[in-house]
């Protein structure tokens, strides 16, 4: 530790530990983006960060905070499938318990109760959040813009096949302003249960929607300390970077 | 039978018609695709009957990074051999580009002079491709994740390798340190495989996506068990040398290519001119093709060199997180004015979250000068949450542009762009200085 760094930690406020599921694995399209944002926002607010990765085989890290898991291909999905089941359980008393986590495309889906493939393999998923995955024959692709009551409007980008149903276990994290969202019936993306943010968003999700990434990091502070006292962040290129790319066609 | 006539008469007419049209959009300064869609709908054979009377039939290059420059050291390899050598120039990497080049080299009667078709395919539209003209040589450069909003995902993109590699009748030349490419060998049946390699102490300077957010020390998934020979290696790369081996020997040569990534791929562009060579009459020259090899220039965008008031001002495209990382890596920012261009239309991909895996820490010290394009404030973005300094933001290429070597009098400049951004960069450039413009 640099001098800096020291007198830092000496004013921080606390710790928070952030874990990435199967980064080896599970990230794609930037879901890397959305850890960085949660180390960097962390340590704009008065805290230190401390960044974990969990893949397959590593032993579970203890005294987590916030965990954040990204999307992956096909192929990365079937490398994390026995591993996630061994850690269902573990999974799902962090998820009960009210632990914040930012799921993204594959792992929101397999966060779920199930992914049907097209060709009718069932690969099941931990059941955390009441929702399934029927594979679609059509690849949803584009911007997106989500009207949400918690986070204002939410911005991203979709690529994916699997069209996801919610039960009445979870609430949608909004409703499609512009691209299609869970499934092409519905109108509405994402997942909200217990301190769960689950979406389909890339984009990355958290630097274009510093609200959510605060609502993470928040709800992670008042559960470890008892409370929250924001920092200051400068958002003003996450603004004109929203205002830019809510104006891009789909 | 009337409608047979007419079909023929259709197709006798078929490559003048074609001639005209693109005599015709040539004037009006459109695009180049239009002559090539015109015959294909007339003709469909037209290309096929034309490509496969070549001597040495039809060599097609894909991957994702490194196509234009390496189809462009091909053509130069197998000309300082003496062959006539037919490629598709215009950067149109589609099969109706493909279509409309043809039409500008054969003559009113369909014949093409030349004696081997060396063509830079698009991964999605080389499928296509050769399913209507199955090339005698393919090499297949990489896999990256580039525009996968266009393609879907990686392992697809590599089942579109695969299936040019399937449907190449004779030797298939595969990059040996990309597992995704490399493993495409034992899909094969019947065709020859090669492989061009790098050397042991090269590889960390090549991260392929699956080392992207790995923990050190963890494996790559899936690398083949044991590396196969390579015909030609890439063993160092000088200021402005490269040391390559093959034939059990190694050999030193200058280079007028920068960056480590297209010298890489030079080793490519010698595996698949050697064996072209090798098939023919004549085996290579080693001298005559090492001295090419060290003659050939970038294509532009990839690296290129230009003067703008009497200062160099580098282009380097960046279409995809490793092609940034590398472009970082080979181009050091120290000393240069640094400007970044991000637009997000179609070919370059809609979807900004590859910027998030780029690491932008090496432009820390200098920060960079000037953002611009469609996603100027995207890139902006990014930037912060890597502590980058960043001076103006300028959506608009034009003003940025001017405001970039106003600022940076005196000082050598790097521009970082996507593609359509720099075709727009390039028009501006074009009014101060001399600059080819492709459109």
């Amino acid at each position: 530790m640099n001098p800096a760094e020291a007198a830092a930690a000496e004013q921080s406020k606390g710790t928070l530990r952030v874990v990435q599921l199967y980064p080896r694995d599970m990230n794609i399209y930037g879901d890397w983006g959305n850890a960085l944002v949660l180390q960097r926002r962390i340590a704009w607010h008065g805290y230190t960060p401390e960044l974990l990765e969990y893949n397959v085989g590593d032993p579970f890290p203890e005294n987590v905070d916030i965990i954040v898991g990204g999307g992956g291909q096909d192929s990365g999905q079937l490398v994390i499938q026995d591993d996630l089941q061994a850690r269902a359980g573990v999974l799902t008393d962090l998820a009960e318990n009210g632990t914040p986590m930012l799921l993204i495309c594959g792992l929101y889906q397999l966060f779920g109760r199930f992914f049907k493939t097209r060709t009718g393999a069932v690969i099941p998923g931990i059941g955390v959040l009441d929702v399934e995955t029927h594979g679609g024959d059509e690849r949803l692709i584009g911007n997106v813009k989500v009207a949400t009551s918690e986070f204002g409007e939410v911005l991203g980008y979709e690529n994916h096949s699997g069209q996801t149903t919610l039960g009445s276990g979870v609430r949608p994290l909004g409703t499609t302003a512009k691209g299609t969202g869970n499934n092409s019936n519905d109108g509405h993306e994402g997942a909200r249960y217990r301190n769960i943010v689950a979406s389909y968003l890339h984009g990355s999700l958290l630097p274009k929607n510093p609200a959510i990434a605060d609502f993470l990091i928040r709800t992670a502070a008042e559960r470890r300390f008892g409370s929250f006292t924001p920092g200051t962040p400068d958002d003003s290129f996450a603004v004109l970077a929203r205002e830019h790319a809510a104006r891009r066609p789909r | 039978m009337p409608l047979l006539g007419y079909i023929q008469n259709m197709v006798f007419f078929s490559v003048p018609l074609g001639k005209l049209v693109r005599r015709v959009s040539r004037l009006r300064g459109g695009g180049s695709a239009l002559p090539g869609l015109v015959v294909e709908k007339i003709d469909p054979g037209f290309m096929r009957r034309t490509l496969t009377k070549l001597p040495h039939g039809v060599a097609v290059v894909s991957g994702t990074n490194g196509k234009t420059t390496t189809t462009k050291m091909v053509v130069e390899l197998l000309e300082s051999q003496g062959l006539k050598v037919f490629t598709n120039r215009t950067g149109s990497n589609f099969t109706r580009g493909v279509a409309a080049a043809l039409l500008g080299e054969v003559d009113w009667r369909g014949k093409l002079d030349a004696d081997v078709a060396v063509l830079e395919l698009d991964e999605a539209h080389a499928v296509h491709f050769v399913n209507s003209v199955p090339p005698r040589y393919c090499l297949l450069l990489n896999v990256l994740r580039d525009q996968l909003d266009r393609f879907g995902e990686i392992d697809k993109t590599a089942q579109l390798l695969q299936h040019i590699a399937a449907n190449t009748t004779g030797t298939v030349v595969l990059n040996r340190e990309d597992p995704r490419v490399a493993r495409i060998a034992d899909t094969l049946t019947g065709q020859e495989v090669k492989y061009f390699g790098l050397d042991e102490s090269l590889l960390g300077t090549f991260p392929n996506d699956d080392d992207l957010r790995a923990a050190p020390g963890s494996p790559a998934p899936a690398n083949l068990p044991e590396k196969p020979r390579a015909d030609v290696v890439l063993r160092k790369v000088g200021a402005d040398s490269a040391e390559f081996e093959y034939d059990g020997g190694t050999v030193t040569t200058a280079m007028k290519l920068r960056g480590v990534y297209n010298i890489f791929n030079a080793a490519a562009a010698l595996t698949l001119a050697r064996s072209i060579c090798g098939a023919g009459a004549a085996t290579a020259d080693h001298e005559t093709l090492l001295q090419a090899l060290s003659q050939v220039a970038p294509a532009f965008g990839r690296g290129e060199s230009l003067t703008v008031e009497g200062q160099p001002l580098d282009l380097v495209l960046v279409k995809n997180p490793s092609g940034f990382r590398l472009g970082l890596k080979s181009f050091p920012a120290a000393g240069y004015a640094t400007m970044i261009a991000i637009n997000d239309n179609y070919a370059d991909g809609r979807d900004m979250s590859w910027l998030w895996d780029v690491e932008f820490d090496s432009l820390r010290d200098g920060g960079v000068d000037v953002l611009t394009g469609s996603r100027a404030y995207d890139m902006a973005l990014r930037l912060q949450y890597d502590d980058v300094r960043v001076g103006a933001v300028e959506p608009e290429i034009a003003p940025a542009l001017a405001a970039f070597i106003r600022e940076g009098q005196g000082k050598p400049k790097r521009i970082f762009c996507t593609y359509t951004a720099m075709l727009a960069i390039r028009r501006e450039l074009s009014k101060i200085t001399t600059v080819e413009v492709v459109s």
